[in-house]
């Protein structure tokens, strides 16, 4: 407690001395796109943004998602992946062996090929989508072990900027901004896909 | 407990760590530049994230407001600073973290070390975070028979290659593909002889080494981007994942944040996720940002601790001028623009913080007589104040660390420098108008005794050129002008 009262009392004595003026006001700035959520152009956006960090972009009709999924892990060579619990039962992929979440250990989600989730809210000019471990994404451990990671975006949830997405947010949820599939710039500073994370990322755009 | 401080000095005491160089910069810096395939690297580099960073700045139309209200926002911090860490604490600890307070490095380590110390585990995954660098972490838990492990990727190449970072995003810029490869060959166990130094390849290498410290170790340390006061949430910024492994696999999690880092709202998280990308790595957003508030049970670390760190910066708020640097959100952009740094590199800087926000950080957190070539190790060109994300004044507050050099040097020595003395002459002289002419004459004798002073005043040329006096000064051309238009 010690270092606590005397960095405070340190931090006040500092500000006594030379006082600083409040900031009163704060300079706006852009909260909102032209684009109201879920604008068709705003997808599209989204699916470039998306693109040109080399995620790879589907559509598909609510009803086809299972078998776009299925597709992709079939293009992949996936043989088994998991789904958070709360996925919605008609997104599931046939064909493959699916695992759902069960507080399965960090070994056995090594294991698994890729993983199945939904998202919280996607942002078309950044390229990035949001999961907040909600039942149909699950704890941040599935996201995160397995190679291939397939994520399905409903067009609600796209918006256009970053003040927009965290206004939709719960701060106190477990949050995950993904970017295209993890990646590093530390070898001359040039961008190479693949580290430690999920190196391949699928984002399917649904129609409602 | 109240009577305990009542003795406090008015002044924070300066922090201690990795924030001194064995050397003065000028020394340092002779030796770098005395390297060309450092120099090659470091251009090569520092131009292709300008390149990147323009391009993705342009496509935001409101760039100027955004940074502006960084800048206020820090501002507002600042002026805040001990009511908003208060209130950081109280949600940390109300969602089921637990916040420690280290007045400075040797403080911080202890409580680190401790920390882990508790949990029986003798190894450490991090992720990269300059905090920890600063305050030396990694040395005081191999002290303690505890062995971290980097885990992010120019980390991992600094760590393995027993060197030191040269660069606050990217710490081993000073390396190319060739010697990161020759790195990995002699020191990382098992590797694939026939690596070759491809970046794909040499990124691969690093996830198979580093998959099995991910999974079985128990205790992870990072850093903290930002800490919102409003809400108890920390974040992360990263890039490959190895972030995401530390902050959710393991079973206790240790963040040691330097206490500038927070900001008062969640509102105010929208301006710098979208400034620190595109000024740092020149991203529209960096593939990955995790977000964590306490404990959630059943997902992530169980046991998650918040170590605030001092270590000189209450010092550095108590300068009016200095204290803007407190407004840094380490993105790097003034490193890569810089002319200085883009020839020297980082280690020239002594300190953990290089570059032109090193030279007017680490001479505050130490005291400027401690670093005090530090705040010269510019031309005062500016470029690191028009790339600052937060409009941090870079050039002003370098400027205003020389005057407190000089300063502080008057009134410990007696004795006046050569420097001062001659500029004390020039003074007298110009106030003279006979003087000064007589004075501009014999310079024009100088044409014939070349480019440097003599001693004692040698100094001042040996690092520039003296320069060539005119053969006609302006009030000789004045003064004939005069007599050849006379009507």
């Amino acid at each position: 407690m010690i270092a606590r009262d005397v960095t405070l009392a340190r931090l006040r004595a500092a500000l006594a001395a030379a006082p600083p003026t409040p900031v009163r006001h704060r300079p706006g700035h852009r909260r909102q796109g032209e684009l109201p959520p879920g604008d068709p152009e705003l997808v599209d956006l989204l699916a470039e943004r998306l693109t040109d960090y080399r995620a790879q972009v589907y559509r598909a009709t609510g009803a086809a998602v299972a078998d776009t999924v299925a597709g992709i892990l079939a293009a992949e060579g996936a043989t088994a992946v998991v789904v958070p619990p709360g996925l919605p039962a008609d997104w599931r992929p046939g064909g493959i062996e699916v695992v759902v979440d069960d507080d399965l250990s960090a070994d056995r989600l090594a294991e698994l090929d890729a993983v199945v989730t939904a998202a919280a809210v996607a942002v078309a000019e950044t390229g990035t989508i949001v999961l907040d471990a909600a039942a149909d994404q699950g704890r941040r451990i599935i996201s995160l072990l397995p190679d291939r990671h397939v994520c399905v975006v409903r067009p609600e949830q796209v918006v256009a900027t970053v003040p927009e997405a965290l206004a939709r947010l719960t701060p106190g949820h477990p949050l995950t901004w993904i970017s295209g599939p993890s990646a590093t710039s530390d070898i001359e500073l040039n961008r190479v896909e693949g580290v430690h994370g999920p190196r391949r990322l699928h984002v399917v755009l649904t129609d409602g | 407990m109240t009577e305990t401080f009542l003795g406090l000095p008015a002044t924070a005491p300066p922090g201690v760590g990795h924030l001194r160089g064995d050397e003065p910069f000028p020394v340092a810096a002779r030796r770098a530049l005395a390297d060309p395939q450092l120099r090659r690297n470091l251009r090569h580099a520092t131009g292709t994230i300008r390149a990147k960073s323009s391009a993705v700045i342009s496509e935001v139309p409101d760039w100027p407001e955004l940074r502006a209200a960084g800048r206020a926002i820090k501002s507002d911090t600042m002026a805040r600073l001990p009511e908003l860490l208060e209130q950081l604490e109280a949600a940390v600890t109300a969602a089921g973290g637990t916040v420690h307070w280290a007045t400075d490095a040797v403080e911080a380590n202890r409580i680190v070390t401790d920390l882990v110390r508790a949990t029986g585990a003798d190894r450490v995954m991090k992720v990269k975070s300059m905090a920890t660098q600063e305050i030396g972490l990694n040395e005081a838990l191999e002290a303690a028979g505890i062995e971290p492990v980097e885990t992010d990727l120019a980390e991992l190449i600094v760590q393995l290659g027993r060197d030191r970072p040269s660069h606050i995003l990217v710490p081993a810029i000073h390396r190319n593909r060739a010697e990161i490869r020759e790195v990995f060959l002699r020191e990382m166990p098992g590797v694939d002889p026939a690596l070759t130094d491809e970046p794909a390849a040499l990124a691969a290498a690093a996830r198979r080494h580093l998959r099995a410290t991910f999974l079985s170790t128990k205790v992870a340390v990072s850093g903290a981007n930002f800490a919102v006061a409003e809400t108890g949430t920390l974040a992360v910024v990263e890039s490959e994942g190895n972030g995401r492994m530390c902050l959710t696999l393991p079973e206790t999690l240790i963040t040691v944040m330097g206490i500038e880092k927070v900001i008062p709202t969640w509102d105010d998280l929208g301006v710098f996720l979208q400034l620190l990308p595109r000024a740092s790595t020149g991203e529209r957003m960096n593939p990955y940002t995790s977000m964590w508030t306490g404990v959630t049970p059943g997902d992530g670390p169980q046991q998650v601790h918040l170590v605030l760190l001092d270590n000189g910066r209450s010092a550095v708020l108590a300068d009016e001028v200095g204290r803007q640097v407190l407004h840094c959100i380490r993105c790097s952009a003034c490193l890569n623009v810089c002319p200085v740094y883009e020839r020297t590199g980082g280690h020239a800087y002594g300190s953990v913080y290089p570059g032109p926000i090193g030279a007017v950080l680490s001479p505050q957190l130490t005291g400027v007589a401690d670093n005090a070539s530090l705040p010269y190790a510019s031309s005062l060109c500016g470029a690191c104040f028009d790339a600052c994300p937060v409009m941090i004044d870079i050039p002003s507050v370098l400027v205003h660390l020389r005057a407190r050099h000089v300063a502080e040097r008057r009134a410990a020595h007696r004795m006046p420098s050569a420097e001062a003395v001659a500029m004390a002459a020039a003074a007298y002289t110009m106030d003279h108008p006979r003087l000064y002419a007589a004075a501009q004459r014999a310079a024009g004798l100088g044409r014939i005794a070349g480019r440097a002073l003599p001693p004692p005043l040698n100094g001042w040329t040996a690092s520039r050129d003296m320069p060539a006096a005119p053969p006609q000064t302006f009030r000789q051309w004045w003064s004939e002008r005069r007599r050849d238009d006379r009507p």
